[in-house]
């Protein structure tokens, strides 16, 4: 394991790995969860963090801590599904465009402009009215998804465009490789990082619009995430009756989120930087 | 015999690495003596990796981390005395920057800024330098100088993208000599350029060294070019000098069994019988063989080789190697 | 006298610039040439001639605007390249850009023999591997599992010459493959040719602007100029009595390793590429110092002087 212990020595990748190792044992911990997470009522309202209740419990009459466990495990969920599907289209999209070039690529690069063009949260927005009690933690993932991939095909398309001049891959072709193999075995090792550090963007992106659209009232508001506990503390006036444990929960829940995943992404990108990597290769 | 105008004395310059954890230590330069005289053209040669750039880098003063000095000193002449540049302030440093020792890096065609045109960049230059001059006294001195150095004025006006590599490689040097330094170091100034156009940079630098009757010292792997240039000549290896002696006497007369080598390998018109590169690789900076660094891949190798690393030995008048051979004669 | 390769009437245009100002490059002027097997052809010029677009054509990389290159008497189809590079492999210029410096070198062999069915079994291949460094001075077991940034330029471009023999080609081309080598490892490199045109009868395309080495390694050589070849002929001919102005020109500017030799008289570089390439009549015409009236207007033709074929009004029977 010289990778962790290589990744260790950075003190981002340390404290981010901690963070989220926390985040997600206690995502894990619902499993254990005394209570349904949907249900009104379980236990009395409004009580201040106690050794019964570790953070207290809301106006709903739920348990605050197993609430935020539910909602940074749902969030997680909506998160990765949104950045993992975003990714394998623009991979996909990015390669073709980049490795194919002529009709295909402005094809390509035509579609995913469009993507980018048009007024992304406006169309979520509608979206989301539409289909609004369907909602689930998989839809929502699956709509910001195909929000979310443009930018980034984009991206990888000029690396590849800019690989395909290197003479390696001319070493390639004539070492007899098809065009796939070529792609996939040549190109993804500089791809990677980029990969990498977009799917965590864009899982932090997905995050934040979850929780704005939540704020919005556009998601299903029975299924605990961390904006819809969030707009629910803020409905329910937490912070004039002065319920803080409530509001502050999936407020410093999701700051916690946003920073540890960017400085994995900063970490672990400059890991597999090309850069970086030949210079570990000649330290070997 | 001229003066001496640049001394090195037991240079020590490595590259102190520390790459996830791992501490690498590149001894590039590893003990080098230098006398270089004025109005001579100096060359240095070696194989790529032996150190040849930094020690340049080392002469100039240009000592950014991850480079460091660890030992020795260099010393200019100037105004008669002599001073050790690393003992001066940056700002002293500075001031004989461009004025007494400019520095032609490698690849040098990307260093004028693409943005300006080129009299801009001169502009710059000069103003930082001379005062007193309105804008339209500098832009003639700049045409001036670029006329007497043969390259066509129109040269001026371009912005860097609209000339060639050679063109822009020529407009550098002249750049470096605008100031009349008394010293200035050439970084492989002909490397990826063609035939014709190297033979118009040399030309150039030539006419530079002829006119101002300073001291070029020229880095170059390329032996045919410093057979055209150099009057003196010294082959660097593994970061240390190992020969150095007259360009006749390198060319005529090699001793040292690299130097032998490297002359014997080069090919020549109106030969086609078979010759041999140096065999075997070359050495790790970071860790050099014992004794003579050259001990793996010679054919006269001795135990001493092995165990010391040899000085100079001087078996012919002002012809200087650093091989244990020469203590057996 | 068979003709392993044969290049006729290659053209290639390039269009560069706006849909306001178009320059048209003719890269590559109604070149034709031939190959014979166990031969070392040499394609010389500086930068800029045309030689490294005549090696991408010949590899499939490029497409020809007009011409043909016919190899083993077939003409070379798009989709046919697979064939084709069995018979015909390529050194590149640059030793660390020929391999992804992300990946071990050893990769590219396996592939190559994977693809091409050159062997059954892991040992088979390894066997094949180790007889191939064998003949370019390496062995297996000091070239496995390492990546590109562990070799010296020199052996990275044996190795690069070694993965290349893995088919058994008939011809290798070599582009430029010594200039980004140190001048002395470039001999190590430059012998191989020797080795494998005497011991395996394989032809090389030798491409650079080194005439040196091309002398030294060289059977015959064609010196090109802006896309044309203005002289062809055996090495000894040409290089040492050049026939045409702008080989003697380049034969003039090499930095010989001798100091009693040193360049007499000066020159001056004025024109542009541009100009150049855009002449009508003879490309040169505009530096030469033997101009006449009729090589601004007329290109010339071939004319053959004692074996030596030159392209210059000077030889033209007018």
């Amino acid at each position: 394991m010289k990778v962790l212990k290589d990744l260790f020595r950075d003190y981002r990748f340390v404290l981010s790995f901690c963070v989220l190792c926390l985040l997600l044992f206690l995502a894990f911990l619902t499993v254990f969860s005394p209570y349904d997470p949907t249900l009104w009522g379980v236990v009395p309202r409004d009580l201040k963090p106690s050794w019964k209740y570790l953070l207290g419990t809301s106006s709903k009459g739920q348990d605050i801590f197993w609430q935020a466990a539910f909602a940074v495990r749902n969030s997680l969920i909506i998160s990765v599904i949104a950045g993992v599907v975003s990714r394998v289209i623009a991979v996909t999209v990015g390669m073709v465009a980049g490795y194919k070039g002529g009709l295909t690529d402005r094809i390509l690069m035509f579609l995913s402009d469009s993507f980018l063009v048009i007024p992304l949260f406006l169309i979520i927005v509608m979206l989301a009215m539409l289909v609004r009690q369907m909602m689930n933690l998989v839809t929502l993932g699956l709509l910001l998804a195909i929000f979310g991939w443009a930018w980034d095909a984009r991206l990888i398309r000029s690396q590849i465009l800019s690989l395909r001049e290197r003479e390696f891959t001319q070493t390639a072709v004539l070492s007899g490789t098809g065009t796939l193999r070529l792609v996939l075995k040549e190109y993804m090792p500089f791809a990677t990082p980029l990969v990498f550090s977009t799917l965590i963007n864009n899982m932090s992106w997905a995050i934040g619009m979850e929780i704005t659209l939540a704020i919005l009232g556009l998601v299903n508001m029975d299924i605990p995430t961390l904006g819809t506990m969030l707009q629910w503390a803020i409905s329910y006036q937490a912070m004039f009756l002065g319920y803080w444990w409530w509001l502050l929960t999936p407020v410093v829940l999701a700051i916690l989120l946003f920073v540890a995943l960017y400085w994995l992404s900063v970490s672990v990108s400059e890991y597999l930087d090309p850069r970086t990597r030949l210079q570990r290769v000649g330290a070997q | 015999m001229n003066g001496t105008i640049l001394r090195a004395e037991q240079l020590q310059a490595f590259y102190v690495l520390d790459i996830f954890g791992t501490r690498r230590v590149i001894k590039a330069v590893d003990g080098v003596n230098l006398e270089i005289r004025e109005n001579e053209v100096y060359g240095i040669a070696g194989e790529s990796g032996c150190g040849k750039s930094t020690l340049l880098k080392a002469l100039y003063g240009a000592m950014d981390p991850p480079l460091r000095l660890i030992g020795g000193k260099v010393y200019y002449r100037v105004e008669g005395k002599d001073v050790d540049i690393f003992s001066l302030r940056p700002d002293d440093v500075k001031k004989l920057r461009w004025e007494y020792i400019s520095y032609v890096p490698q690849g040098s065609m990307s260093v004028l800024n693409p943005v300006i045109k080129v009299k801009e960049a001169y502009r710059d230059f000069l103003e930082s330098h001379v005062r007193g001059k309105t804008r339209g006294e500098i832009f003639e001195i700049a045409k001036e100088h670029i006329a007497a150095l043969g390259l066509p004025p129109t040269v001026l006006e371009a912005y860097p993208h609209q000339l060639s590599g050679g063109m822009r490689q020529r407009v550098t040097i002249a750049l470096a000599a605008l100031l009349k330094p008394r010293i200035m170091i050439a970084d492989e100034p002909t490397t990826a350029l063609d035939v014709v156009v190297q033979r118009g940079v040399i030309q150039l630098l030539k006419s530079i060294q002829e006119s101002l009757g300073n001291t070029i010292i020229l880095v170059t792997h390329d032996m045919g070019v410093q057979a055209n240039v150099a009057d003196r000549v010294g082959i660097m290896y593994a970061g240390k000098i190992v020969e150095e002696a007259s360009v006749e006497e390198i060319f005529g007369n090699p001793l040292h069994p690299y130097t032998r080598y490297l002359i014997n390998s080069l090919p020549r018109f109106g030969d086609k019988g078979t010759r041999e590169s140096v065999p075997g690789s070359p050495p790790s900076l970071i860790d050099p063989p014992s004794g003579c660094s050259f001990h793996p891949r010679c054919p006269y190798t001795r135990p001493i080789c092995r165990e010391q690393t040899p000085g100079f030995f001087e078996p012919v008048a002002h012809h200087k190697v650093a091989c244990w051979l020469m203590g057996e004669r | 006298m068979e003709k392993l390769l044969e290049v006729e009437n290659l053209t290639k245009v390039f269009t560069l610039g706006s849909l306001l100002s178009r320059i048209r490059i003719r890269a590559v002027d109604d070149v034709s040439f031939h190959i014979r097997p166990a031969e070392i052809f040499t394609l010389a010029g500086e930068s800029g001639c045309g030689k490294t677009t005549i090696a991408r054509i010949i590899l499939g990389f490029e497409e020809p605007t007009s011409g043909a290159v016919i190899y083993g008497g077939k003409k070379g189809a798009k989709n046919e390249r697979v064939w084709f590079t069995e018979g015909v492999q390529a050194i590149f210029q640059d030793p660390f850009g020929t391999f992804n410096p992300l990946r071990t070198v050893e990769q590219y062999f396996f592939e190559t023999i994977q693809n091409y069915r050159l062997a059954r079994t892991r040992e088979e291949g390894v066997r094949l591997i180790d007889e191939k460094l064998r003949a370019v001075g390496l062995s297996y077991e000091e070239f496995a599992g390492k990546y590109p940034s562990e070799f010296s330029g020199g052996q990275l471009q044996r190795i690069s010459i070694a993965r290349a023999l893995l088919t058994d080609p008939k011809l290798l081309v070599a582009d430029e493959p010594v200039s980004m080598v140190d001048a002395s490892l470039r001999m190590s490199v430059v012998n191989l040719f020797k080795k494998l045109r005497e011991e395996m009868g394989v032809s090389v395309v030798y491409i650079t602007h080194d005439l040196a080495t091309a002398y030294y390694v060289g059977d015959r050589i064609a010196i090109m100029f802006r896309g044309n070849i203005v002289e062809m002929g055996p090495v000894e001919k040409v290089l040492i009595e050049p026939l045409h102005p702008y080989t003697r020109l380049l034969r003039e500017s090499i930095p010989e390793a001798d100091p009693s030799r040193r360049w007499g008289g000066r020159i001056a570089l004025t024109e542009t590429e541009y100009q150049e390439y855009l002449r009508t009549g003879c490309k040169f015409a505009g530096r030469c110092p033997e101009v006449m009236e009729v090589c601004r207007n007329r290109v010339p033709g071939y004319v053959e002087v004692d074996g030596v074929q030159v392209r210059c009004h000077k030889y033209n029977p007018l």
